[in-house]
């Protein structure tokens, strides 16, 4: 079973790349959907930098939204910070209710076209689901565990960092999963705002009315995001073997 | 170590600092002092010059408006009880809009319909640090699911007739609203009509789905893949890839065309939405059922319920909240991908924020942008209540 799988995923990427290196070759396959002899395969840029772009601006996106998401959850869980606390779950109910479009077009007025709101409104939707995650793990350290760590002689900070994170790792992971395949869909509504990504690739087939092109376009992008999606799922049951080994 | 979590907090003579009021009282006179409360723009295109509220308002005037921010600034700081920190951040508030209105009001010239004065970050921020004051105060306050759905359906109300009332029409946002009003009413239709109406699609579909999946475990990880697939090609995509059959099938069957199926528009809209809902509601009847009590449905059985009556009166009644919470992640997941919908012709309030974007005229983004977040944020409100409500009745 297992084995199936793991092929399957293999050849997803194989297709994948293949497709970003040599788009041309597929031609045939895409030829059908076109019209009136439009070009079968996107020709008014380069696909693979296309995809490098968009999956730059995600990436980029989701660990400046996991620097802070992981900071302001370890931050409202302390002593300190505990009067945030019930502001922070509410803040992200209500956060995640945003639709990420409606962040996008807040955006760009302020900072102007670019990547620069997308960037922004990446890394704001991406920050909701980590930084739940991060609370609800850090929240749900069982007991016995802390009372172990401070007869141990450990300070907080040492806690923290050698006990509390490691097991709100595969948690902490789960967030960043979440908010990682959201946003490699959204980046696509920032090529309406002029940021470069495989949404230019959608909007050229809209505009010309070319299906071909914005099929290409939509299975790249969900292509990324089932093998990201895969990717992190994997290193999650590695993080969680570790956590349960020690 | 960690004393200070394990002893009870003092009893001091002195009301100590609030931490998230001095934070939020910081923030917000910094905000009004340093970032412009308003912006006047000769005419809805041009970059603006930015104000501050002293500069606009006489020093008489400002103070009035100003009050109610410095009563809340020691209530925020200085108070404990949630009822008198919400009572005072919704009075912040009003005062704060109503400052606001005027500032627009002092800033036309008499029968100018041209010039726009729009709000500066100024405003946003200290609008943001009291919704933050008084969305603290209400989770403090825990109200039950009754209450909560009274309270949004009173702030609405009152925010709707302050709107109405013409005591804001200075303000560009709703300049582009007079503009627009006759489409802002059909475009809010449609937005409503498109989410609710691919959200009952997808319950009338999707939750018989569901059941199937729960009573054949083999067809259950096919359907759950296939539907995740989905759900991780983006939403303009999934638009486009549409247009194509559906084109093809209206100008096959031109019956079909005449009831509204068209490669643009609503339809390939409606469609992609219906596909996207799909997930949740036949994960969360799976979850749901799943979770109903082995017990209960023997003993269903044994007082010899038929399998159909064991589903209607027991499976699902028990899976309800469940598939209940599944529907609220879809209506919130729908309202907002309505929006990407405009791209393909299918109307709703993304129409003003596209075109908006094409004009960069911000007052018309803020015009489709803000009803979006109201209705979702809505949508969870009352969902979430209902939800809370189920589950009481099944206790």
């Amino acid at each position: 079973m297992m084995r199936t799988a793991t092929l399957l995923r293999l050849l997803a990427l194989a297709l994948l790349v293949s497709f970003l290196i040599v788009p041309q070759k597929f031609a045939p396959v895409f030829a059908p959907l076109t019209q009136y002899g439009a070009p079968p395969i996107y020709d008014q840029g380069n696909l693979l930098g296309l995809a490098i772009a968009h999956l730059g601006t995600v990436l980029l996106a989701a660990a400046l939204s996991t620097v802070v998401a992981v900071g302001l959850g370890i931050l409202v869980t302390r002593p300190a910070g505990r009067e945030f606390l019930p502001l922070s779950r509410t803040l992200v109910n209500i956060g995640q209710t945003f639709p990420p479009v409606a962040v996008l077009a807040v955006t760009v007025p302020l900072v102007g076209f670019g990547e620069k709101p997308t960037l922004i409104a990446l890394f704001a939707y991406g920050l909701l689901p980590i930084f739940e995650n991060t609370i609800v793990a850090l929240q749900t350290t069982p007991k016995a565990v802390m009372e172990a760590a401070n007869g141990m002689g450990m300070s907080a900070g040492q806690r923290l960092v050698s006990v509390e994170l490691p097991l709100a790792m595969p948690l902490i992971l789960e967030g960043i999963r979440l908010s990682l395949v959201i946003n490699v869909g959204t980046a696509t509504i920032g090529s309406t705002v002029a940021a470069k990504g495989l949404g230019e690739v959608i909007i050229a087939g809209l505009l010309s009315n070319n299906t071909a092109f914005v099929l290409q376009g939509g299975l790249v992008t969900a292509l990324m995001a089932v093998l990201l999606y895969d990717a992190m799922v994997g290193l999650e049951r590695r993080v969680c073997r570790a956590v349960q080994v020690e | 170590m960690t004393s200070g979590a394990i002893n009870p907090p003092a009893e001091r003579a002195w009301p100590r600092l609030d931490r998230l009021g001095t934070l939020l009282v910081a923030a917000g006179a910094a905000a009004l002092a340093g970032l412009p409360f308003v912006v006047v723009k000769a005419n809805r295109l041009v970059p603006g010059e930015p104000r501050a509220l002293t500069e606009v308002l006489p020093p008489t005037g400002s103070a009035a408006c100003l009050a109610p921010l410095v009563v809340l600034s020691l209530v925020a700081l200085f108070v404990a009880r949630p009822r008198l920190r919400l009572a005072a951040a919704l009075a912040a508030l009003v005062g704060l809009s109503v400052t606001l209105a005027l500032a627009a009001d002092a800033l036309t010239p008499p029968h100018n319909r041209v010039v726009r004065i729009a709000a500066g970050g100024g405003f946003w921020v200290v609008l943001v640090c009291l919704g933050l004051l008084a969305t603290d105060a209400i989770t403090r306050l825990r109200p039950g699911p009754g209450r909560r759905v009274l309270f949004l359906a009173g702030a609405l109300t009152f925010v709707v007739a302050a709107l109405a009332s013409g005591f804001f029409d200075h303000l560009s946002v709703m300049r582009e609203y007079q503009v627009n009003a006759e489409r802002f009413g059909r475009e809010l239709r449609q937005h409503v009509l498109l989410a609710l109406g691919s959200l009952l699609a997808a319950v009338v579909a999707g939750a018989p789905l569901g059941v199937l999946c729960h009573r054949i475990p083999r067809i259950r990880e096919g359907i759950l893949g296939t539907l995740n697939v989905i759900q991780t090609v983006p939403a303009i995509a999934l638009f486009g890839i549409l247009m194509a059959p559906l084109g093809a099938l209206a100008a096959a069957w031109p019956l079909l065309e005449r009831i509204g199926v068209r490669g643009i528009g609503a339809a390939p809209a409606a469609v992609a939405l219906f596909l996207y809902s799909l997930l949740p509601i036949v994960a969360n009847t799976v979850l749901g059922l799943k979770r109903v009590s082995r017990a209960a449905v023997e003993a269903a059985r044994g007082m010899g319920m038929m399998p159909r009556q064991v589903l209607w009166r027991i499976e699902l009644p028990l899976a309800l909240p469940v598939i209940l919470t599944g529907i609220r992640v879809v209506l919130v997941q729908n309202i907002g991908m309505v929006t990407v919908a405009a791209l393909i012709g299918g109307g709703g309030l993304g129409t003003f924020v596209f075109q908006g974007i094409g004009q960069t005229a911000i007052d018309l983004v803020l015009l489709g942008a803000i009803p979006i977040v109201v209705l979702a944020f809505c949508a969870a409100v009352l969902l979430d209540a209902l939800v809370e409500v189920m589950d009481r009745v099944k206790q």
